[in-house]
């Protein structure tokens, strides 16, 4: 008798505990491997752009909140699954997301762009400096030809489940070697290997990672934005009509939107979403 | 639970169960190769060849299969001077790169299975080949190894299974195997549970028919 009274208590006290936790504390993650949007410290502390404008929006929020990791390739369903209730994760805001998720405002714009190693036949493309695919065409049309042209029959690796993976599998580009990875991290080091003929991926990811590990990797063609490359970065957040719009829950993820926008309005008058994102990327990236 | 995802997604790893197959019968075939090789190894008499041999089955058995294909894939790939020897060609190709990660790890793993059904041969099957006359590789052929063959059966069939599973790693090395298609299809979906649920269901039919293989196996050389 004694013995389950105390297996009891100590099962009531681990829901008592992890429901106080999650009560009123707001979890958001993060991956921790894509500098510098997010990324982590040599002791394991993640760090970043997002993970410092998380803790200022719940400083503007005035809420508890805790920053999580997770891997990116179940960022999503875990959101979903209710095992943290926002994604700040350098993830763009698309159509194809909007579907299964919604967004905050975006907070932060960056353009992607191919990378080589130095010496690549690929390097010269003739292309404009950067393309908008949304607005389309004459000169974008002719970019999009001369890449296609250039990337035909090489392998060009890129992060899976990203906004670059379903460039390159659009059509856009004709029918490339897509080969994808779990992480930025393997692009970077099978493309330094030569695995890879060119990679393609946020343009701040490829000059963090020449900068910091020396390799002479180097931006090619014109930088992307617009289109498949969606518009900006903003917190990624559950559909409230997930739970019933009505339920507690619904009411909870509906309210977590209005308050992630109001942060980021704040944030933004303030001057802090400029200020980290020059301390981070070195130019100002917010929006 | 959605079950138009599940219609949709059957085909698709439907075909790449042919890579997990691929995969799955090239490590086995040279898996088998290099157990046999190193369980011959690990009998010998001299201290270092079976040393030798230990050490190969230590490392292998001893470390996880996703830290060795690992190393194997992105580890020699930072070796600059390895990418200018003719090694390259091989290990520039993530299929090679798996194929080579499960073969030494089969193998490993193959050695001490019939390493044990060499060493419950008694001893005196052999010596009375010897006194027949017959000589040291024809005992070594025609006796021990059917043996040690019958022996490990269970054993081995068992390794097959383990090993159906390990495959499933080739897809962090970018192969689209069934676990790399059903990735693939959930980062498109944001599905998993639907797909992962063909996915297994896959895997759990190739175990079956690998199981009822082994079970026949064993029945048609079971002693008589």
């Amino acid at each position: 008798m004694k013995l389950k009274k105390i297996i009891l208590s100590m099962f009531a006290s681990i829901f008592l505990f992890s429901s106080t936790l999650s009560a009123d504390t707001i979890r958001i993650a993060t991956e921790g491997a894509y500098p510098p949007w997010n990324s982590k410290a040599e002791d394991g502390k993640l760090i970043g752009f997002e993970v410092e404008l998380a803790n200022w929006l719940c400083i503007y929020m005035e809420r508890n909140c805790q920053i999580v990791e997770q891997d990116w390739d179940g960022m999503i369903p875990a959101l979903r699954m209710r095992k943290y209730d926002a994604i700040m994760a350098g993830m763009s805001i698309t159509d194809e997301r909007k579907k299964v998720i919604t967004f905050s405002q975006g907070y932060a714009d960056e353009v992607a762009s191919l990378a080589v190693m130095k010496g690549s036949d690929l390097e010269g493309m003739d292309t404009p400096e950067g393309i908008n695919l949304s607005l389309g065409g004459k000169d974008v049309k002719a970019a999009l030809k001369t890449i296609t042209g250039a990337l035909a029959g090489k392998t060009v690796c890129t992060q899976t489940g990203t906004i670059h993976q379903n460039f390159l599998e659009s059509g856009d580009v004709g029918s490339v070697d897509v080969r994808t990875y779990k992480t930025q991290d393997e692009v970077n080091l099978d493309l330094a290997a030569g695995r890879c003929d060119a990679a393609l991926a946020a343009a701040v990811a490829f000059t963090d990672y020449a900068e910091k590990s020396g390799k002479n990797v180097v931006l090619v063609g014109p930088t992307f934005s617009g289109g498949h490359f969606g518009n900006g970065v903003g917190v990624g957040l559950r559909q409230d009509a997930q739970f019933g719009s009505d339920s507690a829950l619904g009411k909870r993820d509906a309210q977590l939107l209005k308050d992630f926008n109001a942060a980021i309005d704040k944030a933004r008058e303030a001057g802090k979403i400029s200020e980290l994102a020059t301390k981070w990327f070195g130019f100002d990236a917010s929006m | 639970m959605d079950l138009e995802l599940i219609i949709t997604s059957f085909p698709k790893l439907l075909s790449a169960t042919v890579v997990t197959l691929k995969l799955l019968s090239a490590s086995l075939f040279f898996g088998l190769i290099l157990g046999l090789l190193f369980a011959i190894l690990r009998l010998n008499n001299n201290k270092l060849v079976s040393g030798f041999a230990y050490v190969y089955s230590y490392i292998f058995r001893g470390t996880p299969l996703l830290v060795q294909i690992f190393i194997i894939y992105f580890g020699l790939g930072q070796i600059e001077y390895l990418r200018t020897t003719f090694l390259w060609v091989v290990l520039k190709e993530p299929y090679w790169c798996a194929i080579i990660a499960f073969s030494l790890n089969t193998g490993a793993y193959t050695s001490e299975i019939l390493r044990s059904a060499f060493q419950t041969i008694k001893p005196g099957l052999i010596e009375a080949g010897k006194s027949l006359g017959l000589n040291k590789i024809y005992i070594f052929t025609k006796v021990q190894v059917p043996i040690a063959i019958k022996q490990s059966l269970p054993a081995y069939g068992n390794e097959i299974i383990l090993m159906l599973k390990g495959t499933s790693l080739a897809s962090t090395v970018t192969l689209l195997d069934i676990t790399g298609v059903a990735k693939f299809i959930i980062s498109t979906t944001f599905r998993p549970i639907e797909v992962f649920i063909v996915a297994g269901s896959i895997y759990l039919f190739i175990t079956f028919l690998v199981h009822n293989l082994i079970k026949y196996l064993e029945k048609k050389y079971r002693y008589q």
